[in-house]
């Protein structure tokens, strides 16, 4: 009995291990493909059809090289960083379903569990940082620190609206409550926020102040190389995979498509997760990366504002018992205005630069 | 089995409180902190206590650990290494020992409670309703308690010069 559970747990790790490697491998290869499409590139090319064994090659060379350990370094938590790093993005998948049936165990609050675990990454990226006895390294680690517990809050916040709307965190009911209306259409904000605030945890592009390669080098990263490196690399496009996979289960009803039997449900979800992948890409070759003082405000004075606001907005239209085209309507408004309060505040300097050169030239040509 | 496991949770708690107290390294002695707490936090666990334990991992393990570390490296390592005094050990003395006196005197009245067969976890909507209604009061109180230190540590980031600011 008990052997037989072990057994099976053992299985299902090993099945998501390679799950999860072919995963982070096709996502580099998308990634490198995807981004060279945006910018008018092929990408690619040389290894495999369509380049398609870039990442193994890359995976070898990472794992080949030599693995230096600097002299100055803090040896034993220089090894357990990663580590550390990486267990969490591991742990999470235990409690995310693919279908009804395709989960390792199914937490009555796998929600909460979800985000519990991952915030233990954080630790991981802080001892990195300052076991490289490295200033660059160090500065990384502040950061990661700074950001990661400032976005976490709307993640959470964003996370609680979809709780609020499904009365329950267990993933399985919320995908459940969402056979009529995926809550894209009933929480736009909610999923906005859930958005931008996961691609901000796990510190891709126009949030990658943390790695910031032009100013501080790779951050938390700089001192590792080799398989070390290769681990955080690893770490860094599960998570990703997990923002797009729980933005698919929460907001865009998982593996429920009209018409379709339930054995197409993994398939669902991996086209669904997959896509939101690419915007998560597009992100990146769409933003610039934000200063740190910008992404500090940014969070502190819009994401977790908006968090509020989605809650209270769900918790009006929960308790009034008003239909739920409302809370979108509501939730759809607050976007479109906060779009436009951030289109006036991002133009208005060059606005203001663009009239006064208009006014300077008019006057010199009025005096002319 | 549960005590065994039980047995490992309370040395990691245990070893891990000693290494804050022991270590000379201020980094060791957060990272030693957030062993013991994850050790409370099986512990709670192996209590039923799920929604508990997820908090302890949420709260202690990522945020507070996180912020200690902060602070940490914010300061100026080499002026606090080795360090080991600590003028108010009296004090701490009898802090601890006096909570370590309510504890076992709560052990000792409780204790019929305590080997109640039925160790249920409490389902999750039960603890929201009856923390909303049978313990308002109490949840009100401690988020009023939190408001005021968030207050707090607003004016004392600010400094001096500026609290004369209107």
């Amino acid at each position: 009995m008990i052997g037989r559970e072990v057994a099976l747990a053992a299985a299902g790790l090993v099945a998501l291990f390679v799950g999860l490697s072919v995963v982070v491998l096709s996502l580099v290869w998308l990634e490198r493909k995807f981004l060279g499409r945006l910018q008018g590139r092929i990408g690619p090319m040389r290894v495999g059809p369509f380049g398609l064994l870039q990442p193994v090659a890359d995976a070898v060379k990472l794992i080949l090289k030599e693995d230096v350990v600097p002299a100055w370094a803090d040896k034993g938590l220089f090894w357990i960083a990663p580590i550390l790093m990486f267990v969490p993005s591991f742990m999470v998948w235990v409690t995310i379903p693919f279908s009804r049936d395709l989960v390792i165990r199914n937490l009555d609050m796998g929600l909460f569990y979800f985000i519990a675990v991952s915030v233990v990454s954080v630790v991981g990226l802080v001892m990195a940082g300052w076991s490289s006895a490295s200033k660059y390294a160090i500065l990384g680690g502040l950061r990661s620190a700074a950001q990661l517990v400032s976005y976490e809050i709307p993640v959470i916040m964003a996370v609680l609206g979809v709780v609020m709307l499904a009365g329950s965190m267990n993933l399985l009911t919320v995908v459940d409550k969402q056979a009529s209306v995926p809550y894209i259409l009933v929480q736009p904000l909610g999923l906005a926020v859930f958005l931008i605030a996961g691609v901000a945890e796990v510190g891709r592009t126009p949030f990658d102040i943390y790695p910031a390669e032009s100013e501080i080098v790779g951050g938390p990263f700089v001192e590792y190389s080799g398989a070390h490196w290769a681990i955080f690399f690893l770490a860094e496009y599960i998570n990703t995979f997990v923002v797009a996979l729980l933005v698919t289960l929460l907001f865009l009803g998982g593996w429920q498509w009209p018409h379709l039997p339930g054995v197409w449900a993994p398939v669902v979800v991996l086209v669904k997760t997959y896509l939101v992948v690419m915007v998560i890409f597009w992100f990146r070759a769409t933003f610039p990366r934000l200063r740190i003082d910008q992404l500090m405000a940014f969070g502190w004075q819009v994401l977790i504002p908006l968090s509020f606001v989605n809650i209270v907005l769900t918790g009006i239209q929960l308790y009034y018992r008003w239909p739920s085209w409302s809370l979108s309507l509501m939730s759809l408004g607050i976007i479109l205005a906060m779009a436009y309060w951030q289109y006036r505040t991002q133009t208005a300097p060059a606005q203001a630069l663009a009239r006064s050169y208009s006014q300077r030239a008019y006057s010199q040509r009025r005096g002319a | 089995m549960t005590l065994v496991v039980f047995y490992l949770l309370a040395a990691v708690t245990l070893l891990g409180a000693m290494g804050v107290v022991v270590t000379r390294n201020v980094v060791y002695a957060a990272l030693a902190l957030l062993l013991s707490l994850m050790g409370v936090a099986g512990i709670y666990l192996l209590l039923f206590a799920e929604f508990l334990a997820l908090v302890q991992v949420l709260i202690y393990g990522g945020a507070i650990t996180v912020v200690i570390l902060f602070a940490i490296m914010l300061t100026r390592l080499r002026e606090y290494k080795g360090v080991m005094e600590n003028p108010q050990w009296p004090l701490g003395l009898l802090a601890a020992t006096a909570l370590f006196l309510v504890l076992v005197a709560a052990f000792l009245v409780d204790s019929p409670r305590m080997n109640v067969e039925e160790r249920l976890a409490v389902p999750f909507l039960l603890l929201g309703g009856s923390l909303f209604s049978q313990w308002a009061i109490a949840f009100e109180v401690a988020s009023l308690v939190l408001l005021v230190a968030l207050i707090g540590a607003i004016i004392v980031a600010r400094g001096e010069d500026s609290r004369e600011r209107p």
